[in-house]
């Protein structure tokens, strides 16, 4: 029961970590750039489908669609306001620049949501698995993740806006002498990467609390699952996610919450000793 | 010109005026999660120094009350002390609801001799701080005598014999747990386990499970409205409904609509109610709170009453103490508080508070069991 307990715990955990990180891949894959600030990104899903659902009192799915629009114009604002103006010049000062919008993006919501957390209500309705209860929203979190995954896949391999952008990836001067709008395809992958932590934010909210920093910690960790997957594989990201959801609980479940962090990042560390790339990343090759 | 020396006699006038207060300091949240306790801690204040002043002040100066908000943050904390005692020269200064903030103040008010009352923060080592010349006085609940009565209210209420810890994973925390094995190891009993979790932490079920493995009957919950929801909902996952007993954590914001529909399982201490038969006192209190502030329209509006129940003593004993010294003076405020005899006080009737080896007022006889009914504490039992 321990056993199985943890592993529907770090399951759900995991999908938000990956989603998350799915979020670093598809921004760096095409711009060699991130928006540091993902945290931020899901803590803005979480506000706005809150303030949609609840305060306006919409329903639930026109909510979260509207959130994850805005949470796609807010990746567009960080594209061209944080990241793009340095990144033309070459420099790398949009790291900081993300940094610092996140912090804008969470002081601002502090003075507009209010300073007291927020609950969202609960989903009710659980089944019994192997004698454990089980809500529906555990078994929707990791279905959502992998599907969104899948989508992501399909929509770089199938479509011809997707071939364009694993074009900017190959050879970004090529792609814009072939007719690709590059700055475009940059911006369309900011509003994807913003959209799976908005997706996150909104998916996390009635098993947490809404607060505007409450994805300080999860981009924190969503970084690490980045780069413990290799930031250049999206299936890669996503299991690197599950398998720190995974590993955190069933430290905790088999070992006790004192060991969880120390634990569970040291393994990260490990990991990327041992596997310089990521679990399933590719080695880059620099020509010479 | 004739006006602009009026104008300017009267701005020196002001200013004499100012400079005639005691200064009353006070470092608290007054933003982010604990916010609505920074609020409960000012409001018994305010009534408090409200009633002192009608009456003439102390020593003939009015009180003056300044606020600083420490974010919830010891860091920020210390800078907001620092700027009161050494700028506004504070005769008193209050802390708030944060053990790890209060922590950190203690050693500087000690250094600089200038009282410290606590009217909150239930860490153990506040007061009992080790220093030679301690300055810090407390008017709330204690942790090593909390986690004595929380031991006795699950063996009495829930036949429990078989508990295990869920504790936040800070100093706060750390505390209650060595409070909670001591009052154990009193009865010759052990935990059933004991479980760290984090402020931040979205899932706590897998320390429950552990907790529900080991055969756990009841569980000692310590953690703010935030953390303390977190594990109300995750227990709601589990489909485990053990008694929770806990700290007064949950009191300090909207915990029935974080915690959800089995908010009322969790019991917790407080140091007083609003509701049910009050005291002269404390029908005063409350009418006073409900002719100051707007939002006040009977007892369930008083939230957090403990915050503003120890706040309000709080003041009443610092003023007496200030009175006992015959001046603002540290070292003579701190021996005032020696001096205080029999006050008839909110909470209960204080006689002889404090000593130089006790300083805190408020002992285990004084709590008060209670839970979240909609978004009201009630006495545990009450209806409304």
């Amino acid at each position: 029961m321990l056993v199985t307990s943890a592993l529907i715990t770090g399951l759900a955990l995991g999908s938000m970590y990956g989603l998350l990180a799915l979020g670093f891949y598809v921004t760096y894959a095409v711009s060699s750039t991130v928006n540091f600030a993902q945290g931020s990104s899901m803590m803005l899903g979480a506000v706005f489908a809150y303030t949609l659902a609840v305060t306006f009192g919409w329903p639930f799915v026109p909510a979260a669609l509207v959130a994850l629009a805005l949470c796609a114009l807010y990746g567009v604002i960080v594209e061209r306001v944080a990241v793009r103006p340095f990144a033309r010049r070459g420099s790398s000062a949009w790291l900081m620049a993300t940094v610092a919008l996140g912090i804008v993006a969470d002081n601002a919501v502090l003075f507009t949501f209010g300073k007291e957390p927020r609950g969202f209500p609960m989903l009710h309705g659980s089944i019994q698995v192997a004698g454990i209860n089980v809500s529906w929203l555990q078994i929707a979190i990791p279905v959502v993740g992998l599907a969104l995954a899948a989508g992501l896949h399909v929509f770089s391999r199938r479509t011809s806006y997707g071939k364009a952008m694993l074009a900017v990836v190959q050879n970004a001067d090529a792609a814009r002498l072939m007719g690709i709008n590059v700055p475009l395809a940059i911006m369309l992958a900011y509003a994807a990467s913003t959209m799976f932590a908005g997706a996150a934010g909104i998916m996390i909210a009635p098993l947490f609390n809404v607060h505007s920093d409450m994805g300080t910690l999860f981009g924190l960790k969503a970084f690490a699952v980045a780069i413990l997957g290799g930031i250049t594989s999206a299936w890669g990201v996503m299991i690197a996610g599950l398998i720190f959801g995974l590993t955190e609980s069933l430290i905790t479940a088999l070992l006790g919450s004192a060991y969880t962090q120390i634990l569970s990042f040291a393994l990260v560390i490990v990991a990327l000793a041992v596997m310089p790339n990521g679990l399933f990343g590719r080695a880059e090759v620099k020509k010479v | 010109m004739k006006y602009l020396i009026a104008a300017l006699a009267l701005v020196l006038g002001a200013t004499a005026v100012h400079a005639q207060t005691i200064k009353i300091g006070l470092v608290t949240a007054l933003s982010g999660q604990s916010a609505r306790a920074g609020e409960a801690i000012t409001r018994g204040l305010a009534v408090a120094i409200d009633e002192i002043n009608a009456s003439g002040g102390v020593l003939g100066r009015k009180l003056e009350l300044i606020r600083r908000d420490d974010e919830a943050t010891p860091a920020k904390g210390v800078i907001a002390a620092r700027e009161l005692l050494f700028k506004e020269k504070v005769a008193v200064l209050f802390g708030g609801l944060d053990t790890p903030v209060s922590l950190a103040i203690v050693p500087i008010v000690n250094q600089e001799k200038i009282v410290f009352v606590g009217p909150w923060a239930a860490g153990t080592p506040i007061t009992k701080n080790g220093a030679k010349d301690n300055y810090v006085f407390r008017v709330s609940a204690v942790d090593e005598i909390v986690n004595r009565a929380m031991l006795q209210y699950s063996q009495k209420t829930f036949n429990a014999k078989n508990c295990g810890m869920i504790l936040v994973n800070n100093p706060w925390g750390e505390s209650n747990e060595k409070g909670l094995i001591a009052a154990l190891n009193a009865k010759g009993m052990k935990p059933a386990g004991i479980e760290k979790f984090e402020g931040n932490d979205i899932d706590v079920v897998p320390q429950l499970t552990r907790l529900k493995a080991a055969g756990a009957d009841c569980l000692f919950l310590v953690g703010n409205v935030g953390p303390s929801a977190q594990v109300v909902k995750s227990l709601d996952r589990m489909g485990w409904k053990p008694p929770i007993v806990s700290h007064w954590g949950p009191a300090g914001g909207r915990f029935t609509e974080l915690a959800g529909p089995s908010a009322p399982s969790v019991h917790f201490v407080q140091t007083y109610s609003f509701f049910g038969k009050q005291t002269p006192v404390g029908a005063k209190v409350l009418k006073a709170l409900m002719a100051k502030y707007s939002d006040i329209k009977g007892p369930g509006d008083v939230t957090p009453a403990v915050g503003v129940a120890n706040a309000y003593d709080a003041m009443m004993l610092t003023a007496l103490a200030i009175r006992n010294a015959g001046s603002t003076d540290g070292p003579k405020v701190r021996d005032g508080f020696y001096k205080i005899g029999r006050y008839e006080g909110l909470i209960k009737t204080y006689d002889k508070p404090f000593t130089p080896e006790v300083h805190d007022a408020v002992t285990e006889n004084d709590y008060v069991w209670t839970q979240f009914i909609d978004n009201q504490i009630l006495p545990v039992g009450m209806k409304k």
